[in-house]
């Protein structure tokens, strides 16, 4: 009776499993590439090498790059910070933290907007600036606008994925290497590093992933298809252009999207294995 | 108001700090190791000028509307119902991705089957994938036309524009979270456990319930958590599956906000207002997985 | 393996830099050319006319003055538009779906007082009108406003408190009624309650409609802008028809300089050139093929297969103007509010 039931278990799990992970996020991205390829590959490649395209995937790459730079320099001091010393307000300090990870990104952009916009209270100030700098540099409607709503969704990515690898690991080690009079950096590089660069390196895909599909706060800040759109901005002012190739060329562009995030996915299983085999060598 | 608070408590208590090093107290917290002025400058200051500062706008606009006028505005019967649809259909679909997040974690944990490394792969889809394109492909597989939608259509059943459509979306975007939060975890958890239980004489369920579950709680209510306030705010993927039907149910939160924004006075207090209402939900919800996190840290060792 | 680690991050880095100089550079180019640039914040259904007006208006104005002028458009909902507007991106002209939308902006002081009378016919070179989109066939036989309150018809129409298109489609309808009903408000308000009772999606956007009913093949009739019905016909060809009610709404899209915007730029004279330049022959010719009424009576006439253009028009006026009708039927709390709470 208890064998029979042992065997059904798994099974039963299994097909489970399957079933979801079919329903729920393969067809998706099936439909995606069938729909994008149903008027021919002629139309698809059109799409995808048009001058709005190309600038979008342009845009997007540049505020992917600073967004992941960013908060890698920001996800390595905070996690340093919270996992290594004691101080008041520390959880507070935490949670903050991770504000944008569970914020509407409808939010987010009406931030940016309400700050830097014509009307912010930011903007005097920013004018101030390129007064003295005899620069031009505009953080609404512009590309800096774009890059600024990207790292703001994805600000707490890498220090996520660092901070509780961190707290497992300990300070032992680096309190040794501390004592024995190694400076800072050093102590980081030859010592820490070490223990979380997969972990790192996850977050740092991981980021990049979720800064490439960011809609709803970079759709508040950027308005100019060819200029300032990303290629989810472009998706949806194909898909919005209401005729039938237009919808089309949007699911060629989409198609162009989800191969990039299945990349990066693929990229960052084999980081995962990778990790793994380390861990047991 | 609340972020300028924390902030202020920051620096004092930094200062705090610095005056009262003697104490014995002190000495004992302070660590050995260096670094610490130099990320708490740059941790502080990123944080202020790139979340804080935008997100205190928020708190100022809406502060131009007096306290009566912001709780008529946010007890409006619209607003309440939008507040009802996204925290109801963000509940159920959390739900729903524990149950299928805890199956689909134990399985890539514990079992060996054809596709799993790609299955594992995929997971984090949501996270990649635009919502945009997320919501788009859902409306149209899930419309009565669509690939999955028509067999429902048969029995009058529709899924696209209804609440049903919204909370699969939420589905969708929630699903990672929850797989993630559980999957270290079930890998820490040794088999030998089960094993012992089962040589005790417990009953599969009693041991998942009495022995596994427990374990799995915090990472679960992790899960949930993220899940929920993720999807409570979720604009780009429900945008395009609900019917933005005040009277269905089907109009979000968010949506109301860019209502606000779009309608021809560009109600920049009644957005702020709604979102801050939306602010405080998730930094709640937040505050409560870090203390959960934290109790479970502290249980471990 | 360490090695490989760093050549991974530094590799990462490398790449993010170059994206970012590559940025800086293209951009520094497009300032260096002779060339001036103007933008053109519109609403969403006029992309495919400012396309084909664009390319029009930079050939006359080279020859015209022998300078080189670029216009980059910016397409979305008319209210958000407008907002983006306010919010700082910087429109040289605003081409929106209704006059309310110009006068928020207005109000900020970025456009002066009286624009509206700055160009012909209320600022509106090329008007439209509501229409219904149905099905081939017409199987629900939809021909005017008050098939829309039977059971059992979905329609499909855009949120007035979100669209401005979809403002218009409202008082079209109230108009319908005012009509039959012989100006009583209770009864009229009763009738267009059990209309939106029957709006099965309500989406943010006029565009967004357009596509629920026609590419998600959702509702049995869409209330539509006439040009959108008409373009909708076009890219779908024998999917749809359109239905020209009894009683309708003149729709004036208005047209403005944004004062403050040329001013900085430099680009007043430009600015003012495209908009006049709407209202040359050849534009008015345009939009008509581009399904939007033109001004010009002439030609407007020479579309009669186009346009059914016996159907009965209100105006905004009949309203009282936008900044009235917005307060009577769209603000909260107002009349919109109240018919479709239930």
């Amino acid at each position: 009776m208890k064998n029979q039931k042992k065997s059904i278990v798994p099974a039963l799990l299994i097909g489970i499993s399957i079933v979801f992970f079919v329903l729920m996020l393969v067809l998706p991205l099936v439909i995606v590439l069938y729909r994008s390829l149903k008027d021919g590959l002629a139309l698809y490649i059109e799409a995808i090498t048009a001058s709005n395209t190309l600038s979008a995937l342009r845009v997007t790459l540049i505020a992917a790059s600073i967004a992941v730079l960013v908060n890698t320099i920001f996800g390595l001091c905070a996690a340093w910070l919270i996992t290594k010393f004691e101080f008041r307000g520390r959880q507070v300090l935490s949670t903050l933290i991770d504000i944008p990870f569970s914020i509407s990104p409808v939010i987010a952009g009406l931030a940016f907007i309400m700050t830097f916009g014509r009307m912010g209270w930011a903007t005097p100030f920013i004018d101030w600036i390129n007064d003295l700098l005899g620069t031009d540099i505009a953080l609404v409607f512009s590309v800096p606008g774009v890059v600024l709503a990207t790292i703001f969704v994805t600000f707490p990515f890498v220090s996520r994925e660092l901070i509780p690898v961190m707290q497992a690991q300990g300070n032992a080690e680096e309190e040794a290497a501390a004592m024995m009079g190694a400076k800072g950096f050093t102590i980081f590089r030859k010592v820490t590093l070490p223990h979380i660069k997969w972990t790192l390196l996850y977050g740092i895909i991981l980021c990049a992933a979720r800064a490439i599909g960011e809609f709803g706060a970079v759709y508040a800040v950027s308005k100019t298809r060819g200029q300032t759109f990303t290629l989810t901005l472009e998706v949806d002012a194909l898909y919005m252009a209401g005729g039938a190739d237009s919808i089309t060329q949007a699911f060629a562009v989409s198609s162009l999207l989800v191969i990039i995030a299945v990349a990066i996915l693929l990229v960052k299983q084999l980081v995962e294995y990778r990790a793994k085999r380390n861990e047991e060598a | 108001m609340k972020s300028t608070h924390t902030e202020a408590n920051h620096s004092s208590a930094e200062q705090n700090r610095r005056r009262a090093t003697t104490s014995a107290r002190q000495a004992r917290a302070k660590s050995v190791i260096p670094g610490r002025g130099l990320t708490m400058g740059v941790t502080v200051t990123m944080l202020s000028l790139l979340i804080l500062i935008p997100l205190a706008s928020i708190l100022t606009y809406s502060f131009r509307l007096s306290f009566s006028e912001f709780i008529e505005l946010i007890t409006r019967q619209n607003v309440v119902r939008a507040f009802r649809t996204s925290i109801s259909c963000a509940l159920i679909a959390a739900l729903i991705n524990s149950v299928f997040g805890l199956i689909l974690a134990w399985v890539l944990v514990r079992y060996d089957f054809p596709g799993k490394r790609l299955m594992d792969a995929m997971i984090e889809l949501p996270f990649a994938l635009p919502t945009a394109v997320a919501g788009i492909t859902l409306s149209k597989m899930y419309s009565n036309k669509g690939l999955i939608g028509q067999f429902f259509a048969k029995y009058d059943i529709s899924i696209s524009y209804t609440k049903i459509g919204l909370t699969i979306a939420l589905v969708f975007i929630g699903i990672p979270f929850v797989v993630r939060a559980l999957q270290p975890v079930i890998e820490k958890l040794s088999p030998s456990w089960e094993e012992a239980a089962a040589m005790l004489g417990a009953s599969r369920a009693y041991t998942f319930r009495r022995v596994i579950l427990p374990e799995l709680t915090p990472a679960l209510l992790t899960g949930f958590g993220l899940a929920l306030a993720r999807g409570i705010g979720e604009y780009g993927s429900v945008i395009y599956i609900s019917g933005n039907s005040e009277k269905n149910g089907t109009q979000v939160v968010s949506y109301v906000i860019m209502q606000k924004l779009n309608s021809g006075s560009a109600d920049y207090e009644g957005a702020a207002a709604i979102a801050l209402v939306l602010l405080v939900i998730s930094f709640l919800l937040l505050f409560f997985i870090n203390m959960v996190q934290l109790a479970a840290g502290r249980r471990a060792s | 393996m360490k090695k490989k680690f760093a050549l991974v991050i530094t590799a990462s880095l490398l790449a993010a830099s170059l994206a970012a100089c590559g940025g800086g550079s293209s951009a520094s180019e497009e300032e260096n050319s002779d060339t001036i640039t103007i933008t053109n914040v519109s609403y969403d259904p006029t992309r495919e006319f400012y396309e084909a007006y664009n390319e029009l208006f930079v050939e006359y104005y080279k020859e015209e003055t022998g300078t080189d002028i670029e216009v980059v458009q910016s397409h979305g909902g008319s209210g958000s538009q407008a907002r983006s507007v306010i919010e700082g991106s910087d429109a040289d002209v605003v081409t929106l779906a209704l006059a309310h939308d110009i006068t928020l902006i207005e109000e900020e002081g970025l456009i002066d007082e009286g624009w509206i009378d700055e160009f012909d016919g209320n600022s509106s070179p090329y008007t439209s009108t509501i229409t219904f989109l149905v099905r081939a066939g017409n199987e629900k036989d939809i021909q005017d406003w008050d098939d829309l309150i039977k059971e059992g018809v979905d329609v499909i129409t855009p949120d007035p408190k979100s669209s401005g298109g979809a403002c218009w489609n409202f008082l079209a309808a109230w108009y319908y009624a005012d009509l039959a009903f012989d100006g009583d408000v209770d009864e009229i308000k009763a009738f267009v309650s059990v209309l939106y009772n029957n709006v099965l999606v309500m989406d943010s956007g006029a565009r967004g409609a357009t596509t629920t009913f026609v590419e998600n093949g959702q509702g049995d009739v869409l209330i539509a802008w006439e040009n959108e019905a008409l373009l909708a016909i076009e890219e779908y060809p024998g999917e749809f028809e359109m239905i020209t009610p009894s009683v309708s709404i003149k729709a004036e899209p208005s047209v403005a300089v944004v004062d403050e915007n040329v001013d900085e730029n430099g680009t007043r004279e430009i600015a003012e050139a495209y908009l006049n330049y709407l209202y040359s022959d050849e534009a008015q010719q345009l939009a008509g093929e581009h399904f939007y009424r033109p001004s010009n009576e002439e030609i407007l006439s020479s579309f009669s297969d186009t346009f059914d253009l016996s159907v009965e028009l209100c105006t905004i006026d009949d309203f009282g103007g936008w900044d009235q009708a917005y307060e009577d039927y769209f603000q909260d709390g107002a009349i919109f509010d109240e018919i479709y709470a239930y």
